[in-house]
Formats: structure tokens, C-alpha cells, sequence
């Protein structure tokens, strides 16, 4: 059991007109088997609350804390807090020419269980989170997000989820740009790693649909740099229904 | 040993638009007729394979098969009486690649030529590594016969003060392949010349470099393809980090494709990657063409810094900052490395990276 403790997170970012601040005070509690979807307008700080939370180096945390199970999150490097258990799965995964897919893996998955895995167990076990995603085995050998069509972008986050194990994950707009088949089988995949490994969630997303296949046991709906209101499932629905014009002015 | 006395032409000042990047007092007088420069043929063959024939020769009975007008190739080819001449057979099929060795230990300047004739349609790899302390001067002429297929890989990983100046030159016939592979990585001054021309059709010339320059070095590559005959194509791909402060190099591409060129295919491609402040890369592309009857000819060249975003990416899955800096630069070089097909020089590369990276921290 593991616990993702936000506090009256405050992010500022550097821009030509100086500080702007984007999160004002962030207040949310993720426990492992948990899905929160957090939702709201475009612009609203969704993404950077997950970026803040993995340490990208342009947010500046001005007040507030973050834990996992009670230990500092904002003091470790991007690195240790993955080590320590979290997971972001990117919008906009990012491209690194001539590294391949199965390096990549098997650096990562190194360095977070703190030894290289076992040829003979590894390659089975990339084999079969591949299968469960329905990704061709030649992908491993292409090079990181090189040339990736947006499913397949998302599908190898949710493959790296799948074979890092965190405790918590952070799916920024994993929903964005796949079609209905791909939204089902990152859904998929998802899910399964959540059933598998006790996964705590925070799935971010602008639209309802995603919601249709990762049923959140929370939603917060995001504007203003914080959130304005909570509930259980049948918040998403009178989102969908509504939209966000009623937190336009919060 | 003799003297190199000839001075009919012009000693380069820096001023000439050859010579503007070079920095001539850090030369150890290459280019001073007032230096003496020692003829030596400091190149070691290993394992000679079959169907190589490897030789001293009198200068005189190999005459350079090229013109050149660069100032210290003249010095070098006024000033050699030998010449180390490597024959390939005609229709060799040679799999394991000839190496050549040179380690130098002084810096006594020193000159050297070599001839490498590629017999009709036969296939090799020569590898020439240069290692230790030296001040050399060199001209390397390959000369393709119809059919050739020859690689030539060559490493300058000289030790911290080494000079090294060198033009390494193609001749392509019919049908013939000439790859090479120029990695330079140690030395104060290196600056090398790789030069191509064609003579019949079906001709191709892939031309590789990979250079890593840290503090105070300079390293200059200066590529000239000239298509002269029809129906030949050139691929330049030279990609080239820095670290480090005053850390320099010089990339120049030229290609010309002569008014009888029709039919011509090129391409190069220059990208650097600045790992710190205080490096330069100055990349100079220049495409000049006679003719528009081709198939294609482009250029591009890029410079940019570290990309911060691919290094968040790697960290978040908790790669640790040096070893993801380390996969994005392999990652850079790999599409040059991994082409060498030579597993124990990939290797060695790569490694040879990995420790210019871990000069300063970036």
C-alpha cells in the first residue's frame, strides 16, 4: 500500500514577463488501487501538476509538498523519483535518436530494480507485455519514439509502465491522438497493470471518453491551477454533459 | 631522410580561405618551409591477409595521382623518397579488414604517403589507426580500378599534443565504391582533407566522419567531392560533439558537380551537438553545380545544444543523469558507428566517447 500526498502544491514557471505562477495550491491524496481522473479545461495546469511531479527541471515549486508514503518527493532527482515508485506517461513522449527500444528497456528497468534483469526471463517478459499491447516484436528494435505514429507513442509508455512496476502512475492525456482500437488497448493495458501490481493512478484527460474504459474511482475537476471540485464517476458525466463553462470564471 | 626545400608555392598565412579556420601556429611548422620535415614510413601493417600486397616503394616510380594545390601535401610529396603502396588483387574478395598501425612517441614532424590501388572488382576494408604523440603530415591516395569495392576506416586517437595534417584522396572508376570513415577524437590540432573524384560511371562515394573535440582542440574535416563524369553519386554524412571550453571544430563540405556531371546523386550532411559553453562548430556547406540535368543534390547542416528534454525522459525512468547523457550521445554516433561493421573498433569508440563525455560535466 502506497500513498502519493499532495499539499498546497504552488508551481511558478520562468517566462519573458518573469514568474507566472500556474498551480495555486494543489491538495490530492492517491492510494495504491486508486484512479483519479483529473479533468479540466485546456491551459488549466493539468499538465504541469504531472511534469512538477516527476521533477522537469522548468517547474519551480514555490510552497507545498509532495510525498510518497511520507517521504520527500520534491527533494530527489528525476531519476530517484522514479526509483521511489513513480511514473509519468507523457503526452508527448520525447524522440532519442539512435537509442533503441530494447536498450532503452532494459537500461531502465536496470537501473529501477537496481540489477540488470535475466537475459533468458527478460526477453520473455518484454515479449509477452508487448503481446498484451499488441506490439509487433520488431519494435524493440527501432529507436525511441523515433518515427512512432501517436499509438504506438502511448502504447510504449504503457509497455514502460507495465515493466517498471511503480506504485504510482501519472497518465498525462494518454488518451490524446489515438483512434478507438488504440484507446482500447492502451485502456487495456492500463487496467491490467493496475489489477497485476495494485497500481495508485492519476489519469489526466481533457474529454470523458478514456473514462469509458479506465473507470476512475475519483474525479477532480482541474481550472485555475487547482482543483474546484470533486466527486465520484458521475462527476465525469455531468462534465461530459455540461463541459467546463461553469469553471471558467473559478 | 631528406629535406623539404621546395617553396615555389605560397606559404599559407591564414589569410587564404582554406586556411582561415586553421590555427597555423599551433601546426609545429607543418607549413614553415623553414622546418625540416623527416621522411619516415612510421605505418605497421598486422596480419596481412591474402590477396595484399604491401610495399615500400621509391616516391619517384609512384607518382601522386591526383593535383592538389595545399600547401602541406605539396611539402609532403616534394619531401618523401618512399612511398608505402598496398595492392589489392583484382576480383579479392577480402573479408578481414588490413590493418595499418601508427604510433608515433615524438614530435619530430614527420611526412608520410601512401598509395592504396584496389584492383577491378575487388572487395576490402584498411583500417589506419593512429595513436601517441606526433606531429605528422600525410597524403593518402586511393586509386579504384572498375568494380572496387573499398572501405577505409581511419582513427586519429592521438594523445593530447599531436598534429596531425592529412588529405586523403579518392579515385573512383567505373562501377567502383569508396566508403570511408574518418573518427577523430584525440589530438591538439587534427585537420584532414578527404577528397573524391570519379572517373567513370556507376561511381559512389560514402564519406563518414564522427569527431569529439574537448578543451583546446581543434578538429577540421574539409570534404571536397567533384563530379566530373556522369551518372555518380556521393553520400557526406559527418556528425561531430563538443565539450568543453575553446573546444573547435571545422566542418567544410564542398561539392561540385561539373557542367558534363549529368545524371549526378548527392547528398551531405553535417550535425554537431554542443555539450557545453565556450565549444564553436563552424559548419560550411557549399554545393556548386554546372549542370541541372541530375538526380538530386542537397545539403543540410545543423547545429544545436544538449536536448534537456530527452535527458528528463531517460531520468524519469530512473536512468541516472550521466548514463542517460552517455545514451544520447551514443545515441547520436550510432548511425555512423554502427555502419563500421568492425565490432572491436565500434567498441573501442564508443568507450573513447564515453571518456571525452566524462571530461567535463555538461
Amino acid at each position: 500500500m502506497s500513498t502519493l500526498e499532495i499539499k498546497g502544491l504552488h508551481v511558478s514557471v520562468i517566462t519573458e514577463e518573469g514568474a507566472k505562477e500556474i498551480l495555486r495550491g494543489v491538495d490530492l491524496t492517491i492510494n495504491s488501487g486508486e484512479t483519479h481522473a483529473i479533468m479540466g479545461p485546456n491551459g488549466s495546469g493539468k499538465s504541469t501538476l504531472a511534469y512538477s511531479i516527476a521533477g522537469h527541471p522548468k517547474y519551480t515549486i514555490t510552497s507545498g509538498s509532495v510525498t510518497l508514503d511520507g517521504v520527500d518527493v520534491l527533494e530527489m532527482t528525476v531519476d530517484e523519483r522514479a526509483k521511489a515508485g513513480l511514473f509519468l506517461a507523457m503526452q508527448y513522449p520525447v524522440e532519442v535518436p539512435g537509442v533503441s527500444v530494447s536498450n532503452f528497456l532494459r537500461t531502465a528497468v536496470t537501473a529501477i530494480r537496481g540489477e540488470a534483469p535475466k537475459v533468458r526471463t527478460w526477453v520473455g517478459e518484454v515479449k509477452e507485455a508487448m503481446t498484451a499491447l499488441s506490439m509487433d516484436p520488431a519494435f524493440s528494435e527501432r529507436n525511441v519514439n523515433e518515427g512512432f505514429s501517436g499509438g504506438e507513442k502511448k502504447r510504449h509508455e504503457i509497455l514502460q509502465m507495465e515493466l517498471l512496476k511503480p506504485k504510482i502512475a501519472i497518465l498525462d492525456e494518454t488518451d490524446s491522438g489515438l483512434d478507438v482500437d488504440a484507446l482500447r488497448i492502451v485502456s487495456e493495458g492500463v487496467n491490467r497493470v493496475k489489477e497485476n501490481q495494485d497500481l495508485g493512478i492519476m489519469l489526466i484527460t481533457h474529454y470523458t471518453r478514456i473514462l469509458r474504459y479506465i473507470k476512475p474511482d475519483f474525479v477532480h475537476v482541474f481550472a485555475g491551477g487547482r482543483i474546484v471540485e470533486e466527486g465520484g464517476p458521475e462527476l465525469a458525466t455531468k462534465l461530459e454533459e455540461n463541459g467546463y463553462a461553469e469553471y471558467a470564471t473559478a | 631522410m631528406s629535406l623539404a626545400t621546395t617553396t615555389n608555392y605560397m606559404v599559407p598565412t591564414g589569410r587564404e580561405e582554406p586556411w582561415r579556420f586553421t590555427p597555423l601556429n599551433r601546426l609545429a611548422g607543418l607549413h614553415e618551409t623553414s622546418v625540416e620535415l623527416h621522411d619516415r614510413i612510421s605505418l605497421e601493417p598486422s596480419d596481412i591477409p591474402a590477396g595484399v600486397v604491401i610495399t615500400v616503394e621509391d616516391a619517384e616510380a609512384f607518382p601522386p595521382l591526383s593535383t592538389t594545390d595545399d600547401h602541406i601535401v605539396r611539402r609532403v610529396r616534394d619531401g618523401v623518397s618512399k612511398v608505402l603502396l598496398v595492392s589489392i588483387e583484382k576480383n579479392a574478395e577480402i573479408a578481414l579488414p588490413i590493418f595499418l598501425i601508427r604510433t608515433m612517441v615524438d614530435m619530430t614532424p614527420e611526412i608520410s604517403r601512401v598509395q592504396v590501388n584496389a584492383g577491378i572488382n575487388s572487395h576490402a576494408t584498411i583500417v589506419i589507426e593512429n595513436i601517441g604523440e606526433g606531429v605528422l603530415a600525410e597524403e593518402i591516395e586511393f586509386n579504384l580500378a572498375p568494380g572496387a569495392n573499398l572501405r577505409f576506416v581511419t582513427l586519429q586517437e592521438w594523445s593530447a599534443r599531436a598534429v596531425h595534417v592529412a588529405r586523403h584522396h579518392a579515385i573512383i572508376g567505373k562501377d567502383a565504391t569508396f566508403t570511408s570513415y574518418v573518427v577523430s577524437i584525440g589530438g591538439s590540432v587534427v585537420r584532414i582533407s578527404p577528397t573524391v573524384e570519379y572517373t567513370g560511371p556507376g561511381s559512389s562515394a560514402e564519406l563518414f566522419g564522427l569527431y569529439f573535440a574537448t578543451d583546446g582542440q581543434h578538429l577540421e574535416h574539409r570534404v571536397h567531392v567533384e563530379h566530373g563524369v556522369p551518372g555518380a553519386r556521393s553520400r557526406v554524412n559527418y556528425k561531430g560533439a563538443l565539450n568543453g571550453n575553446s573546444a573547435h571544430t571545422v566542418w567544410i563540405g564542398d561539392v561540385f558537380i561539373k557542367a558534363a556531371a549529368q545524371g549526378t546523386d548527392t547528398y551531405e550532411l553535417n550535425r554537431n551537438l554542443l555539450l557545453s559553453h565556450g565549444a564553436r562548430a563552424d559548419s560550411v556547406p557549399n554545393l556548386e553545380i554546372e549542370t541541372g540535368d541530375i538526380v538530386g543534390a542537397g545539403h543540410a547542416s545543423t547545429t544545436g545544444r544538449f536536448d534537456d528534454e530527452q535527458l528528463f525522459y531517460l531520468m524519469s525512468r530512473g536512468i541516472p543523469s550521466e548514463q542517460a547523457r552517455r545514451l544520447v550521445i551514443r545515441g547520436f554516433f550510432s548511425d555512423i558507428v554502427s555502419k563500421l561493421k568492425i565490432e572491436a573498433i565500434e567498441e573501442r569508440i564508443m568507450n573513447r566517447i564515453d571518456s571525452e563525455l566524462s571530461v567535463v560535466k555538461i
